[in-house]
């Protein structure tokens, strides 16, 4: 029998990237904040420069909530499973995942809050591809942007504005849409590697510019500047330059004494009263099981545990799931087109050992709508990103460019001559909604707690497909103009379990088609709201994770603004 | 004499070694057999570690897998390979924590190459030429092992456990004074990097230190092999 706790105003499930910025507009509003997250604290001193611990065996969370819950893939309702990875792309902690993601902090472009209503009016009905169920957001960048802002101030983003109130500056990307200021910081600083890059692109007449990170590029707000020391990518910084709710705004939100943190505490279940309202939320804390009663929900958990957390809460009110009564949670999934990639080998050593994933060059000049897609068979674009970091085990396991097997003497000989001198680009591409991907519950496999893990059904159509191609190709082009001797092209891959995993309660204004309103409120439970990416409807070609956090302050200050009519 | 035994430094074939030293296989217990002085072994006495105290494997399969990652990453004119950076050690601790879930893969699999071996080569994995190793392992790497339904997927465990093992932070077991990391010419682990150290034709001097040497590191050290 579950132990019942002091009523709070606001629950909130999970304290990572989406949560732990909920917190502080709330808390600062004076509402009492329950934030329970399934991990632990981490110190500055559990972020070491381990490659092996953080980038092979899922560290640094200690506590491995999400590593028994991965969820499974298939790529359709007929054919056989994936392999399902040993360890899940997201982690617990307080802070989740910004611990140890890279932290490039993008704002959407404008187009991708229109991708429906731009694609008809330029190219025509018929050029949205067949299947998908893609929809405006209910609002257009203009909405978002005072929240952007917010979020780039708190967190601390650098970066190098292109469009500030509509004036264009080319250091910056001359595609964004307009900000009402400059970034907090300013970007980080380039590298030998992404210079040389920078100059090939300007000779292709492209735009390169700097990317936009949550990492401090100089001392802000007593946090030090970043080190550069390499380890960034899934290791955490020991300094507290990577802008992390940890590090951020939870700490400022506990210091109003509003908040109260729960650590190790596992949601099982969402509870509703007898006018189908929540009523707060059951977890586990070791083998202890209590309820928390609160007046709001806010589930901020990732989006795959949204998802399943919801269809895990059924209850008579709900019988198939939580919010389910139009059969909406789970559907519009979509992950990122961002496997297929491309390899480039120089003839020379490019000195990429340190630096981080978001120190790096952006082009954005094929990316969304901004360039012509009439003679093309696809819509969207992708963000051409290239970037020094470069850890001794993943150099050592770089491709061969089939110029030498993958062992023996051949191969040293040509790691020992070439590690540092090849570089992968990321690639980051429009994905769309389809009616046929979707997420539900595993029918097979559970957690250790006997409840089903989240089942992925979903597979990359020909537009995402389409446009891998061409974005590669673009990449390619970019390569060999920086003196690229050999390139080549990685497959799409499978719509696995991944970090950019958007949709499953998409916010939208019809609640036929969508979960939450245009305020991230549940369009059948009032007083439920939902964070994280699983409320985007597109995915645009960049980073989820600053629009995430940027609806999740609008979501909690619409809260603090409402609160009699939403509490009730 | 094998091609491979002639491109040694000291021309000193495997076989004649092992001979010397009896049935025992690896060579790397030759240090703790043949005195200092003893000619022409001498050199590779230097060259090779002892073996440290097993903590997850019998002997037996120590002395393969000591074998295989000898081939996986040769000790030959670019340097130093898996033999120095013990990145058998690196496996046979980590079978006991991080990687346990594999112990038994590894007890299957190694019985598997020897049985292979015997059956292909007519000697235990260890005991073969250089040549005849690299003739097991590619025939493991093809699946065309007969007798040894899924030895693909035993030898991309264990290339990929040698990789790890060479290049990890010292701190796991492999590595051993760097030898990995400067093979592939990375410049080490750093707290802070300047602007200079990124720049296209920096000459970074390598740090070797692990990251628990980093004293901000050292108090949370993980458990070894975890």
């Amino acid at each position: 029998m579950a132990t019942e706790l002091r009523r709070t105003d606001v629950v909130i499930v999970g304290l990572g990237a989406t949560g732990g910025v909920a917190a502080l507009p709330l808390a600062q509003a004076g509402l009492d904040v329950v934030g329970l997250e399934a991990g632990t604290w981490l110190a500055p001193a559990d972020l070491s420069p381990d490659e092996l611990r953080n980038n092979f065996r899922g560290w640094p969370q200690s506590v491995q909530k999400a590593n028994r819950e991965v969820p499974t893939h298939r790529p359709n309702a007929s054919a056989p499973y994936s392999a399902r990875p040993a360890i899940h792309p997201m982690m617990n902690a307080v802070g989740g995942t910004t611990l140890h993601y890279w932290a490039q902090s993008w704002r959407l472009n404008p187009w991708d809050f229109k991708v429906a209503s731009e694609t008809r009016r330029r190219y025509g009905a018929s050029k949205l591809p067949k299947g998908t169920t893609v929809e405006d957001w209910p609002f257009g960048l203009d909405a978002l942007e005072p929240y952007y802002d917010k979020v780039e101030v708190e967190i601390g983003v650098s970066g190098q504005a292109g469009n500030i109130s509509g004036k264009i500056d080319a250091r910056g990307n001359i595609f964004e849409g307009p900000r009402a200021r400059a970034y907090p910081m300013p970007p980080l600083r380039g590298t030998g590697f992404t210079e040389m890059m920078a100059g090939a692109a300007r000779s292709l007449g492209w735009h390169p510019f700097p990317g936009p990170a949550a990492i401090t590029s100089g001392r802000y707000e007593g946090r030090s500047g970043c080190v550069y020391h390499g380890y960034c990518n899934r290791g955490g910084c020991h300094v507290s330059a990577k802008g992390s709710t940890a590090v951020t705004t939870i700490p400022k939100a506990q210091r109003t004494k509003r908040l109260t943190v729960v650590t190790e505490a596992h949601v099982t279940s969402i509870d509703v009263d007898g006018q189908g309202r929540v009523s707060g939320v059951t977890y586990r804390k070791g083998n202890d099981e209590f309820f928390q009663p609160a007046s709001v929900v806010l589930l901020a958990s990732y989006t795959y545990e949204n998802v399943r957390l919801l269809l895990l809460s059924a209850s008579k009110a709900f019988p198939n799931g939580l919010s389910n009564n139009h059969g909406q949670v789970g559907r519009h999934y979509f992950s990122h087109n961002q496997i297929a990639t491309v390899n480039a080998l120089f003839a020379r050593n490019l000195n990429t050992w340190y630096g981080l994933p978001a120190q790096g060059m952006a082009v954005d000049d094929w990316a969304d709508d901004n360039f012509d897609h009439g003679a093309l068979d696809f819509i969207g674009g992708g963000n051409l990103w290239v970037y020094s970091d470069r850890r001794p085990i993943a150099a050592a396991n770089m491709s061969t460019f089939g110029r030498a097997p993958r062992w023996g003497a051949q191969w040293k000989a040509f790691i020992k001559e070439n590690a540092d001198r090849a570089n992968t680009a990321y690639l980051q591409r429009t994905t769309l909604p389809y009616e046929d991907n979707y997420l539900d519950l595993d029918p097979d496999v559970k957690d250790p707690l006997g409840f089903p893990v989240c089942r992925i059904t979903a597979d990359y159509k020909e537009n995402e497909r389409r446009l891998a191609d061409f974005i590669q190709d673009k990449m390619v082009q970019w390569y060999r103009a920086a003196g690229a001797i050999a390139t080549e092209k990685t497959p799409v891959g499978t719509m696995g379990p991944t970090t950019h995993a958007y949709g499953g309660t998409r916010m939208g204004d019809n609640a036929e088609t969508n979960v939450v309103d245009r305020w991230g409120f549940s369009h059948e439970v009032p007083n439920l709201g939902v964070l994280g990416a699983s409320v985007m409807g597109t995915s645009g070609a960049r980073n989820p994770t600053l629009t995430a956090q940027a609806l999740a302050w609008r979501t909690a200050e619409h809260l603090a603004m409402n609160w009699k009519s939403i509490a009730g | 004499m094998s091609q491979d035994d002639a491109s040694r430094p000291d021309g000193l074939s495997r076989r004649a070694l092992l001979g010397r030293v009896g049935a025992a296989g690896a060579f790397v217990a030759l240090t703790e057999v043949l005195p200092s002085g003893t000619g022409d072994a001498d050199a590779q006495t230097r060259r090779a570690p002892a073996r440290e105290p097993l903590e997850t494997l019998t002997q037996a399969e120590a002395d393969t897998l000591d074998a295989i990652t000898a081939r996986l990453i040769p000790t030959d004119s670019t340097g130093p390979g898996a033999t120095e950076a013990r990145a058998a050690h690196y496996i046979d601790r980590a079978l006991g924590g991080a990687l346990a879930g594999f112990r038994d893969a590894y007890r299957a699999g190694l019985a598997g190459v020897d049985a292979y071996a015997q059956a292909a080569k007519g000697a235990p994995f260890a005991r073969l030429s250089a040549s005849d190793q690299d003739a097991v392992l590619t025939d493991l790497e093809r699946n065309t092992a007969t007798g040894f339904a899924g030895s693909a997927g035993f030898f991309n465990l264990v290339l990929a456990h040698t990789v790890q093992g060479t290049f990890s932070d010292p701190f796991y077991g492999g590595n051993r004074n760097f030898a990995g990391w400067d093979l592939i010419g990375y410049p080490g682990v750093r707290l802070a990097v300047t602007a200079d150290l990124q720049n296209l034709d920096a000459k970074t001097a390598p740090t070797h230190m692990s990251a628990y040497d980093y004293s901000m590191f050292s108090s949370r050290k993980p458990a070894h092999g975890h």
